[in-house]
């Protein structure tokens, strides 16, 4: 503190304004590597069977396979699918469960792989666009959108 | 009707391109005759814009499905008060909302403003005509709220069971409000680079506005995470989602200037700071507006699969390449005119105060947006959690609530070790002494609540000394008695108390979070009729099913077909708290496929949450009950075999027959039981941050006797001149 007192003003200014700014862009950058390490990559359900590792987190989005949710307690099972279909990835689920959660309805949901089964982490379940499943796609003469 | 609607739109264009060319024209050349017609335009377009808006609730309340809007998100059967509030659930009706809401707001800041700094306002014209000639050409070129289908159809696919909720009528209108006023204060900081009138001048003209933003979008915010604590199916109030971050991040960077113009305001400094802070929170209301209307991000509120995209991605590049542009090339007029003097200051800590929200802000939008950055950076996308938005936001929130305490009590320009003893000893006693016995009672391994008791205790001794101190000084001075002497205080200095208020309002609040997020319980059982289950301290007992048919008039008025539920009993250490009544609500689908009774109650399931609310815990209870059992779905199958579509009423029996059968069995049902300390505090907190900001916008009795004066004063003037000539 002596030093910085027997400084000159603007210098000292200037020193105070270089610490700020050092303090501020080392924060961000923790803050920024940190978000890279912990984001769970988006992944389809097949791009999940092919490259899901034990214990690190995935948000899958697909679609709910008709006829493959069923509950037991407090858990949901069900599987979800590629848009096209293709790839059934079954996932076992604890926690809040969306009101428009549907089979056939797109839905994302973040997963982590033990041995070989895909567990939902709680809570992480949400469904895409409740703006509804509107009536298929306007017909003719609509002016479209 | 639909063609006034369309009329009025391209009359609105007009009226925008004539108002941005008259006040540029008048302000450039010197022609104030120009400027004031562009400010008229702005009340032409208000006028226009809510001819338009009464033309499209008309036809929402006239059930007139020629408009596709009107069709896509009412029908006969939603009930009047949603068909009234739906015009706001789609895309076309809320671009139409923002512009009509942006020009009554615009109307009312140039009217008041019309006699003061003409050259920063006729520039604040043409920005804000801009942002409402883009937000109507949007709905001219890409969606189009008049757009008709011939013939009408005879039903609409009705509101969106989500949206059914008596908030719905005031959390958009609340929002877009906060979101249309923040770019009032945009438009005058661009209008007063432009014009290089840098001083405190237009800062005083808007501060009543920025402050109505912040008190708007607050409410808004606020409103929104009560509905999704009191209708969705999941209990929590705060999820993290890409929109509510979007609606936060302009009330945190424009709480940041609230208070930073403080210190413009008595010393002239952190010129150019504000002038990012109001850029800044105008970018961020047009991009959260952005977000809601895009779906570039997956939200639980985006519009799936409409892009207003391009236009957007425009209108917010320009805008902050000509902010910045403005700044970097004003910033010789932006100098301060002094420098802070000490670090223990309250120059210094609102600067601090201002550092922790703007990174809350960044953390936020680098959270939101994590999706786009990693998708542009590494080409995969990926997104971040709650979790790690908490481990950033938590210590924040702390050293925010922390400095709200501080800032209101420390010394100006430089704090003396003596005046910080005689501030801060009784409030540090407060917030140990509150820690230790909550310690000893047992509130322990919690360590970031615990940190957020101490502090908001710590807020709460600091403002409750200032007001102790405030009312001392008047009972010594006038010999007032004590309630007398607390109400002239707050009457003499509203912003100043306003202000401490909603300091208080805002730990209290923060309270009511740490202790839900820390101390709840939560529990998903499956039950059966007569099974119970324990909740923390608490046994809930499903005592019967409940089951409703109800065609237009369910229990929660929201036009459900059918609403299964169940009555519990709460109970504590044997003794009755409560009986909840929870239910699921069942509504048409509108979808032919599903069958003649199928299609009665195919639509989406919405939860009717039931809870008993306390000042020291809620109850919070949601259902999902089993509709699917073999049994119920024989009885859908025969009807639709049976009963052909064109009666439905016939089906509807139906539907009260699968009632009837649920009650006579009823399945195990799925339930899901939160007790939460505290959370009404977060409401209560929330109102007494209203209450404060109320009083704190409040015009001061002494600013009213200032103009009457002046008014006066010229009349005295224009007499004293007429009687010398006469």
């Amino acid at each position: 503190m002596k030093y910085l007192a027997a400084m000159n003003p603007a210098r000292k200014r200037a020193v105070r304004l270089t610490v700020a700014l050092s303090a501020a862009v080392v924060l961000a950058g923790a803050l920024i590597y940190t978000s890279f390490s912990a984001a769970s990559p988006a992944l389809t359900p097949s791009q999940l069977v092919h490259q899901a590792q034990s214990g690190r987190s995935y948000q899958v989005t697909g679609t709910v396979v008709a006829g493959s949710v069923h509950r037991s307690g407090g858990t949901l099972h069900f599987s979800v699918e590629d848009r096209v279909g293709g790839t059934v990835v079954p996932v076992v689920y604890t926690g809040t469960v969306p009101d428009p959660f549907r089979e056939g309805r797109e839905i994302i949901v973040t997963v982590q792989k033990q041995g070989g089964a895909f567990f939902g982490e709680r809570d992480s379940l949400i469904t895409k666009c409740p703006s509804k499943y509107k009536a298929a796609p306007p017909p003719a003469g609509k002016q479209s959108y | 009707m639909a063609p006034l609607g369309s009329a009025c739109l391209l009359l609105a264009l007009a009226v925008c391109v004539y108002g941005i060319g008259a006040s540029l024209y008048g302000v450039r050349r010197g022609r104030p005759e120009w400027s004031d017609s562009g400010r008229r335009a702005v009340y032409a377009l208000a006028g226009v814009l809510t001819v338009a808006f009464a033309v499209l609730e008309i036809a929402f309340l006239r059930d007139d499905f020629a408009f596709n809007t009107v069709a896509d998100t009412s029908s006969v059967t939603t009930p009047t008060f949603y068909k009234a509030a739906a015009v706001w659930s789609s895309q076309e009706g809320s671009l139409l909302l923002w512009a009509w809401l942006l020009s009554m707001w615009s109307s009312l800041v140039l009217f008041l403003t019309r006699k003061r700094m003409r050259d920063v306002a006729a520039y604040a014209t043409a920005v804000l005509l801009s942002f409402g000639g883009f937000f109507v050409s949007l709905m001219i070129f890409y969606a189009n709220p008049f757009a008709t289908t011939h013939p009408a159809p005879v039903e609409g696919a009705g509101l969106d069971p989500l949206l059914r909720f008596p908030t719905m009528m005031i959390h958009p209108p609340m929002l877009y409000s906060g979101y249309t006023l923040c770019t009032i204060p945009l438009a005058f900081g661009i209008g007063a680079l432009l014009a290089r009138r840098v001083d405190a001048e237009w800062i005083r003209a808007i501060r009543r506005f920025a402050f109505a933003a912040w008190f708007f979008l607050g409410i808004g915010i606020l409103l929104g995470a009560r509905w999704s604590y009191a209708e969705l199916g999941w209990g929590g109030y705060w999820g993290w989602d890409a929109v509510e971050n979007a609606s936060l991040m302009p009330w945190l960077t424009g709480t940041a200037f609230l208070h930073s113009l403080m210190i413009q305001e008595k010393r002239g400094m952190l010129k150019v700071w504000n002038a990012s802070l109001v850029l800044a929170t105008g970018v961020l209301a047009i991009m959260g507006t952005f977000l809601v209307r895009s779906g570039v991000l997956s939200s639980i509120h985006a519009f799936g699969g409409q892009t207003l995209g391009v236009p957007f991605v425009c209108l917010i590049g320009v805008t902050i390449a000509g902010s910045i542009y403005l700044v970097v090339t004003r910033r010789d007029m932006l100098r301060s005119e002094h420098r802070i003097d000490s670090l223990l200051s309250r120059e210094s800590m609102f600067l601090a105060n201002n550092v922790v929200l703007v990174a809350l802000c960044f953390v936020i939008f680098w959270g939101t947006y994590f999706p786009l950055i990693s998708e542009a950076l590494t080409g995969k996308a990926a997104s971040v959690g709650p979790p790690w938005f908490d481990r950033y936001t938590v210590p924040l929130a702390l050293v925010l609530v922390l400095l709200s305490g501080i800032g209101p009590v420390i010394a100006w320009r430089r704090a003396t070790l003596a005046n910080a003893r005689r501030n801060f000893l009784a409030p540090v006693g407060i917030a140990l002494s509150t820690v230790t016995v909550l310690l000893l009672v047992g509130v322990t391994g919690k360590p970031f609540a615990l940190a957020m008791f101490g502090c908001a205790a710590f807020v709460l001794g600091c403002v409750g000394q200032e007001f102790v101190r405030g009312v001392r000084a008047r009972r010594a001075m006038a010999g007032e008695a004590v309630p007398v002497a607390l109400v002239a205080l707050v009457r003499r200095n509203r912003r100043r108390y306003g202000g401490y208020i909603v300091h208080v309002g805002i730990a209290v609040l923060f309270v009511g979070v740490a202790a839900s997020s820390s101390f709840q319980h939560a529990l998903e059982p499956t039950l059966s009729v007569g099974q119970s289950s324990k909740v923390g301290a608490y046994t809930v007992h499903y005592v019967r099913p409940t089951a409703t048919v109800t065609p237009s008039n369910d229990a929660a008025h929201t036009g459900a077909t059918l609403s299964l539920g169940a009555v519990l009993s709460v109970s504590k250490h044997g003794r009755h708290v409560a009986t909840l009544y929870p239910s699921e609500g069942y509504y048409a689908s509108d979808e032919p496929s599903q069958g003649s009774v199928g299609s009665l109650i195919g639509g989406q399931p919405v939860s009717h949450v039931a809870m008993s609310g306390g000042v020291t815990r809620d109850v919070w209870s949601a259902i999902a009950p089993n509709i699917e059992t073999p049994q119920l779905k024989r009885i859908v199958e025969i009807g639709n075999r049976t009963i052909p579509f064109v009666h439905p009423e016939d089906a509807l029996i139906a539907v009260a027959y699968l009632a009837r059968s649920y009650l006579q069995h009823p399945p195990p049902a799925q339930f899901h039981f939160i007790v939460s300390p505290l959370v009404m505090w977060i409401w209560i907190g929330g109102l007494i941050v209203f209450g404060g900001g109320l009083i704190a916008i409040w015009p001061a009795p002494s600013a009213v006797r200032r103009r009457v004066a002046v008014l006066a004063r010229g009349r005295r003037a224009r007499a004293a001149r007429g009687l010398a000539r006469a």
